[in-house]
């Protein structure tokens, strides 16, 4: 069995200790990732939301043994090597979906997944996709519009939808 | 899609995970504490065994009482809060000691292994109860569970009950709730080699938490310095709580002399942090036969839980604004808060009047329903205009009263006239019943006469023609930074990119009060209009001769700075390297008072607050007959902010606050049993999710306060006051149902 998984398109050895851990702690605390946040640690919140082999899963709810061999994108993994961000990112942005940032990352983990698969989602698809991800400050309208203006930003000027660390 | 684009300077750092916020930094040799509560709700004699705790390998020490060098209880009001308890216990969420470890899991480990006995007392869980002349008195100061009541005095309505034509008496009733920030409470504090303790806290309040945290190491103010980082949310739910939090963890690094940090869980959150009040309100109304609201007669009473905190300012919103927006000439009004066992509350968004105008407002639905009058007639009859006098006495009379205006802007927008007609009312050929409800209010912006209230700015510029500003205002998220970047940019004629706020201390900027009361915009903002006018008129003195023009020719704008003439200029970069080269630092402070507000405690007279925001919203559900299901279709919201800054976040305020208002209304509460709280995660307490909500449509009003140097008001708690009641209103006209307490909810057998 794969002793690995790989995080934002790079490999990263997994010790015997490590594999009973929550992948959300692994993240945090061994790869200082910290764009994937712990709101709840049950499950509830989608603050802690990655995209694993393009699923939006909670890192609090696995083992890190659960996520061998397969591959992790967190938030961090979401921008182009060299420092621009996937539209997506932008889309936050411009659509005033961002006010205290903590639910974002999972927003936009949430959001990229269900792009991959429907690439121009409608605004109750949008929400249906996003109903695990918990938002306090914005009353999800702006986050809605986010997600179909990132559709619109790919379409439009011909981007790829693939997170930036895979491109 | 909101209009435009948006400016946050934290837009990129928030969406790529790089916004760090308390738990996500860590120094080399960070102790981890863990809090330590015991399972009564009311006990007093406590003994606390920590010795198994301090044996386990990896404990370094378990913090109690005894080791507070400084003052044990503090808060806001009354110093009655135990930040560590030392004999007597009050609440389930009272915390009794502190455990510091190596790891996180040893902290909580060692957390299971304090060994706490009490003898139990019989909790006061009800305000009935602590309102009985036999009851146990909770509090540990004064000598009654009355621990505040205030009084208005306006007119006499009694005598005049008797020549109404119509008299409505009811009681209604809200719940408890949570503010719910996504982020729960985490401090890290390090000890400094100049004796400074460093915070970096999950708060709402940089000043309060150095308050606290003064007071429990028993050091003066500048011994701390508490710096401001990413907060996830606060909704007034980052003060008291998330302040001692900060302390206790200063305490560890104080005593220990190594960083400490204290992270919260959302159960620990839930369990420990104060609450919206519960309320209890008992309603007398006098109507004439044409609508007019001659006479009003409330009491109301708060559960203001074991401890204070600032239930007193909330209680006198409650007072100050007791008739919604109408001017009534007659009201007699008291409001009392009264201590139990149960979970302390205190601020939380809307602050004591989402309560008040749940019950005023389905009020006046009520007698429209009773005279067969339309609602919006009793409400343009009876609503605040021009030059009206409040019920605390107040003359509107400078600054555009909007009530009207606004009201007619969510009618039109939402078709009201037509849908009203079309109202179920319990009878419906399908399962569904249709209704649509609105509710309007006005809201006191700021801190009225509740409190002190100046804030003051720092314009600082550089060498090179960058500027560095800040505020005594916290970005708690709302995107205050932004909005103070743009008015700065606005003042100076220059371009954001020059601009970067400064990340605040509170050992640099001076003590602005709290970010709340809706007053981080029109406070801060007027402070930076003061600070940019002295910072132009310096340039000006020192620029003028090289402009060739006087000192008050001078202009800027398109990122220059103009003489009289278009040759006659300089770039942001010559004009800064001049005034160095004249030894001169281009630099300014400025201090913006809120105008004069006054209150008389005895009758609740006086100009309650400098200006007001109006508001109207207006739902429209359908009710499923069979399951009692309620189903939100549409929102509409308007409100007069005198002067939109960023108009997509005020937007998003606009939307955020009505989730949380639709929170209130339809789902959420606090539950407990026996004074234990068993809603203690996101599974028993629910909050909106994307589905629970409608398209929301928000219709800014900006009729320029010429109280702010910007015209601009606030937004925050406007949004949020008064969706309950709009919603209860259209229940009440899809159903036929009245719903008397919150959260609300039809049984379906009614239906029938």
């Amino acid at each position: 069995m794969s002793n690995t998984i790989t995080i934002n398109n790079k490999p990263v050895t997994v010790t015997e200790e490590q594999r009973s851990m929550s992948l959300l702690t692994f993240l945090r605390e061994n790869q200082f990732l910290h764009g994937v946040k712990n709101g709840c640690e049950k499950g509830l919140c989608g603050s802690c939301t990655i995209s694993l082999d393009d699923r939006a899963v909670r890192s609090c709810k696995m083992t890190v043994e659960k996520a061998l061999g397969k591959s992790v994108i967190t938030v961090e993994g979401m921008e182009y090597e060299d420092g621009t961000i996937h539209p997506l990112q932008q889309a936050f942005i411009d659509a005033g979906a961002v006010q205290c940032g903590f639910c974002t990352p999972g927003m936009i983990m949430s959001s990229y997944t269900l792009l991959l698969k429907n690439p121009n989602p409608s605004r109750e698809e949008v929400r249906k996709a996003l109903r695990g991800n918990l938002c306090r400050c914005t009353g999800y309208q702006q986050i809605v519009d986010a997600v179909q203006l990132a559709a619109k930003y790919i379409e439009e000027q011909g981007l790829s939808p693939l997170a930036g660390c895979l491109r | 899609m909101a209009e435009g684009k948006t400016f946050r300077n934290d837009g990129y750092a928030k969406v790529t995970g790089r916004a760090t916020y308390a738990d996500d930094i860590s120094f080399a040799g960070t102790l981890h504490m863990v809090p330590v509560y015991a399972d009564y709700v009311a006990a007093k004699n406590v003994v606390i065994d920590s010795s198994k705790a301090e044996a386990l390998p990896g404990c370094i020490r378990v913090l109690t009482a005894k080791d507070v060098p400084g003052i044990t209880n503090f808060g806001q009001i009354e110093q009655d809060y135990p930040m560590l308890i030392t004999d007597t216990i009050r609440s389930w969420g009272d915390v009794l000691a502190l455990t510091v470890a190596e790891t996180r899991e040893i902290a909580l480990a060692a957390a299971a292994l304090v060994e706490i006995t009490a003898d139990p007392i019989k909790p006061v869980l009800t305000m009935e109860e602590a309102l009985s002349p036999y009851a146990r008195t909770v509090p540990s100061y004064g000598d009654s569970n009355i621990v505040v009541h205030h009084k208005m005095r306006h007119g006499n309505p009694d005598p005049l009950f008797d020549e109404c034509e119509l008299i409505i008496e009811e009681d209604f009733t809200t719940q408890m709730i949570e503010q719910g920030y996504m982020e729960p409470e985490s401090a890290i504090c390090v000890p400094r080699s100049d004796g400074v303790i460093e915070i970096y806290g999950s708060m709402q309040h940089p000043f309060s938490t150095r308050r606290f945290t003064g007071a429990l190491l028993g050091e003066p103010l500048s011994n701390i310095e508490v710096y401001t980082i990413a907060v996830g949310g606060g909704f007034g739910g980052k003060d008291d709580t998330a302040a001692i939090v900060c302390a206790r963890a200063a305490l560890g690094a104080r005593i220990l002399r190594r960083p400490v940090k204290m992270t919260y869980t959302r159960e620990w959150s839930i369990r420990e942090s104060y609450k919206r009040h519960p309320y209890k309100l008992h309603y007398k109304v006098g109507v004439t036969s044409e609508g007019l609201i001659k006479a009003v007669k409330t009491e109301m009473y708060a559960d203001s839980g074991a401890y204070l905190s600032v239930t007193p300012w909330v209680t006198w919103r409650s007072t100050a604004q007791c008739c919604g927006p109408y001017a009534v000439d007659n009201v007699h009004a008291d409001v009392y808060g009264v201590a139990t066992n149960n979970l302390f509350t205190g601020a939380m968004r809307g602050f004591g009047s989402p309560q008040v105008n749940f019950a005023t407002e389905q009020i006046i639905d009520m007698i429209a329903e009773k005279l067969k009058m339309h609602p919006l007639g009793v409400r343009r009859i009876n609503m605040v205009k021009q030059g009206s006098t409040t019920v605390t006495g107040q003359v509107l009379d400078d600054h555009t009263v909007s009530m009207e205006e606004v009201m007619n802007n969510t009618v039109h927008e939402i078709g009201y006239r037509k849908k009203f007609e079309k109202c179920s009312l319990g009878k419906s050929d399908s399962d569904e019943l249709y209704g649509i409800g609105l509710a309007i209010s006005y809201r006191g912006a700021s801190l009225g006469a509740e409190g002190m209230d100046f804030c003051s700015a720092i314009i600082n510029g550089q060498y090179d023609g960058s500027i560095l500003v800040e505020t005594g205002i916290h970005e708690n998220g709302q995107g205050s930074d932004s909005v103070m970047m743009m008015v700065l940019a606005e003042e100076l004629g220059t371009n954001l990119k020059r601009i970067r706020y400064k990340r605040s201390s509170t050992s640099n900027i001076p003590d602005s009060g709290s970010t709340v009361a809706t007053r981080g915009t029109i406070m801060g903002s007027s402070s930076i209009v003061l600070a940019a006018k002295q910072f132009k008129e310096l340039l000006s003195k020192h620029l003028a001769e090289r402009l060739k023009c006087t000192p008050e020719e001078v202009t800027f704008h398109g990122d220059k700075i103009w003489g009289l003439t278009y040759d006659q200029s300089l770039t942001w970069e010559e004009a800064m390297k001049e005034l160095f080269l004249q030894r001169v630092t281009p630099y300014a402070f400025g201090t913006f008072q809120a105008p004069d507000v006054s209150w008389d405690e005895t009758n609740g007279q006086g100009n309650a607050y400098f200006t007001y925001v109006y508001s109207c919203q207006a739902a429209e559900v359908s009710v499923n007959k069979k399951t009692g299901k309620i189903k939100l279709l549409n929102i509409v919201a308007s409100h007069d902010i005198g002067k939109a800054i960023n108009k997509a976040m005020l937007l998003g305020q606009i939307y955020g606050g009505i989730t949380q208002g639709v929170g209130y209304a339809l789902m959420e509460e606090v539950t407990s049993e026996e004074g234990r709280t068993t809603s203690l995660n996101f599974d028993k307490y629910k909050i909106p999710r994307t589905t629970d909500l409608p398209e929301m449509t928000g219709i800014v009003v900006e009729n320029y306060d010429p109280h702010s140097l910007t015209g601009a008001k606030g937004i925050g708690e406007p949004a949020l006051e008064l969706i309950a009641p709009a919603i209860a209103n259209a229940v009440h006209n899809a159903t036929g149902i009245r719903c008397k307490s919150l959260p609300l909810t039809i049984n379906p057998e009614d239906l029938a």
